[in-house]
């Protein structure tokens, strides 16, 4: 279905879903910005006893609760299959088997009825999250920082990604997990982290990966490393540190690391508008960074509230705004797919 | 009443659709290809053929497992999420029963079985009754081969084998059951959703689409292990 631009409405109301990872989650979102509706039903507790989460256990999760999580979000918004104009959802990157229950879900919805099918990336979903704040303001910067991606994305307009930086090996947030491990934190073990870094000293130098002059990449695994290192001697040796200063060390250089190459990526563009977003967007240590970073300037600054970090399906109703204005949708071939290029 | 048939459990893709117990269509692919990817677009196909819209469905049918984790997954995902939108009910049928109504004429037990790697089986045991009343004898299980050949061989009768993998097992059986084992045959070892179709309308009860779950007949490995962990534990 090929339909001009000019008639294209821009107050559409989208159905999304997500199941990318271990949250199944349904929204309701009108133009782009409204959230009708946001479900995410969490599978923590359930990966929680494995430290980490287990892919087979997502997607048996996901099957068993995605028409209960649709329903609920219909029904939060108080709409029905007859006032939606498309269906969205995220069609990668991520845990393959479960994207595959979100993919075929949105697929049977859209078909029973008739709507296009709209395909969102998860990073510009999570992006896309900004929208549902405020307005954007082009050209705009986005950090993107997660237990999957670290990733710094110059935005010229909208829905024009261009990655400008990516981690060369660990996300952000996988250090943080394993690192919370080998203090003993339980899984997740981020927050834990962020909330002992309140309590304790920077007093442990912890290295901090600036790579190469210029480049706006990011190394996590050295750093990880050396906190291992560190307490692996320490215990050795019979030296004693506190979880507090592990956590507050480790995490200085994590978002020492993460501000200072937002912050020079923001000077060198132009930039207007610098969005952080991600599960480790929750940080308060780096939400504090940031706007101790951006509050005097000129650049706007945007972190959406938590719930909206953390995987959502109100962030893939955001993005899927811009695949509606654009016109751009799946067939009934579409497929999960685990590695995906940002679009 | 129309149904449309579903099933995706092993690389065998099956859709079909009947009203009133007439088969008005059917597409069965025998291949490994994505399922993913190909069973929107082969429902779209028969139903846009058959000129029924998706709002003219009564119900969904569709093999719930065992079988492939993902494939199974696919199928009941499409089924149940199609029929809640379009506030329909659903029918969820054993895969492996699909496969022994094959069997409508054989007066023994059937076995039908999908095979799950390391010599070991998704099977189950079944038996015609009267008027093609199909009556599960053992119930749908993963067990090692070599066991359950052990197991059938005890019963003295003759067992009908019908499997998609039956070559992987051809030895052990012929080895373990000689005379007592009878092979499908051609078609009959392939599962197909007119048959499925046919156990909707025959014998089973529909249910709310937000209840049907896949039949996987085992935990996930990372649970196996961290039950025998826990129970290790407690034993010490
Ligand atoms: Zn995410």
């Amino acid at each position: 279905m090929n339909i001009e631009k000019e008639q294209i409405k821009d107050d559409e109301i989208i159905l999304a879903i997500e199941t990318s990872c271990d949250e199944t989650a349904a929204a309701v979102i009108q133009g782009g910005s409204s959230i009708l509706s946001n479900v995410v039903a969490s599978q923590i507790e359930s990966h929680q006893r494995f430290g980490g989460v287990v892919p087979e256990l997502a997607s048996r999760h996901h099957t068993e609760n995605i028409t209960w999580v649709v329903e609920e979000a219909l029904t939060d918004a108080g709409v029905i299959f007859a006032d939606l104009d498309a269906v969205a959802v995220t069609a990668g990157p991520g845990l393959v088997g479960a994207l595959l229950v979100g993919v075929n879900a949105a697929k049977a919805i859209a078909f029973a009825h008739g709507l296009p099918l709209l395909p969102v990336h998860h990073i510009a979903g999570h992006i896309q999250a900004a929208r549902l704040e405020r307005p954007w303001h082009y050209p705009a910067l986005a950090l993107v920082v997660s237990g999957g991606h670290t990733e710094l994305v110059l935005l010229k307009d909208e829905g024009e990604y261009e990655v400008i930086g990516q981690t060369r090996d660990d996300a952000a947030g996988e250090a943080y997990d394993k690192v919370a491990r080998s203090l003993n934190l339980s899984y997740p073990g981020g927050p834990q982290i962020d909330k002992l870094a309140r309590e304790g000293e920077t007093i442990i130098p912890f290295p901090i990966a600036w790579l190469e002059e210029g480049s706006y990449d990011f190394s996590f695994s050295g750093l990880k490393s050396a906190v291992i290192n560190k307490l692996h001697n320490a215990k050795q040796k019979g030296e004693v540190f506190r979880k507090e200063d592990v956590a507050a060390s480790f995490q200085r250089s994590v978002i020492e690391v993460l501000t200072e190459k937002t912050k020079r990526a923001a000077a060198q563009y132009g930039v207007k508008q610098v969005v952080v977003v991600g599960g480790v967007a929750a940080n308060k240590g780096l939400r504090q960074s940031m706007k101790d970073i951006f509050s005097n300037t000129e650049v706007e600054l945007t972190i959406p509230p938590l719930a909206l970090c953390t995987d959502n399906a109100a962030m893939i109703g955001a993005a899927a705004h811009i695949q509606w204005k654009k016109n751009i949708q799946a067939d009934w071939n579409l497929n999960g797919k685990a590695d995906l290029a940002l679009f | 009443m129309k149904i449309l048939a579903i099933d995706t459990s092993t690389h065998v893709m099956g859709v079909a659709l009947a009203e009133d117990n007439k088969l008005l269509g059917e597409y069965v692919t025998n291949f490994k290809k994505n399922h993913s990817l190909r069973l929107m677009p082969a429902i779209h196909e028969l139903l846009k053929e058959l000129d029924i819209k998706p709002q003219d469905l009564d119900a969904i049918a569709v093999a719930k497992g065992p079988g492939s984790y993902t494939g199974v997954r696919i199928g009941v995902t499409t089924a149940k999420s199609m029929a809640w939108a379009l506030n329909i009910p659903v029918y969820g049928v054993s895969s492996l029963k699909v496969l022994a109504r094959n069997g409508t004429y054989f007066s023994g037990v059937i076995c039908p079985f999908i095979d799950a790697r390391r010599g070991q089986v998704y099977t189950g045991l079944y038996k015609m009754g009267a008027e093609h009343q199909i009556k599960t004898i053992i119930s749908d299980h993963i067990v090692a081969m070599e066991d359950w050949l052990h197991y059938i061989k005890e019963k003295n009768e003759p067992v009908l084998f019908l499997s998609q993998d039956y070559d992987l097992h051809h030895s052990l059986i012929s080895e373990s059951l000689a005379d007592q084992a009878v092979v499908g045959n051609g078609m009959d070892m392939l599962p197909k959703p007119s048959v499925l179709l046919s156990l909707a309308f025959e014998q089973e009860k529909p249910i709310s689409a937000h209840a049907l779950v896949p039949e996987y007949t085992q935990r996930t490995e990372a649970e196996k292990k961290w039950l025998e962990k826990k129970e290790g534990k407690t034993d010490a």
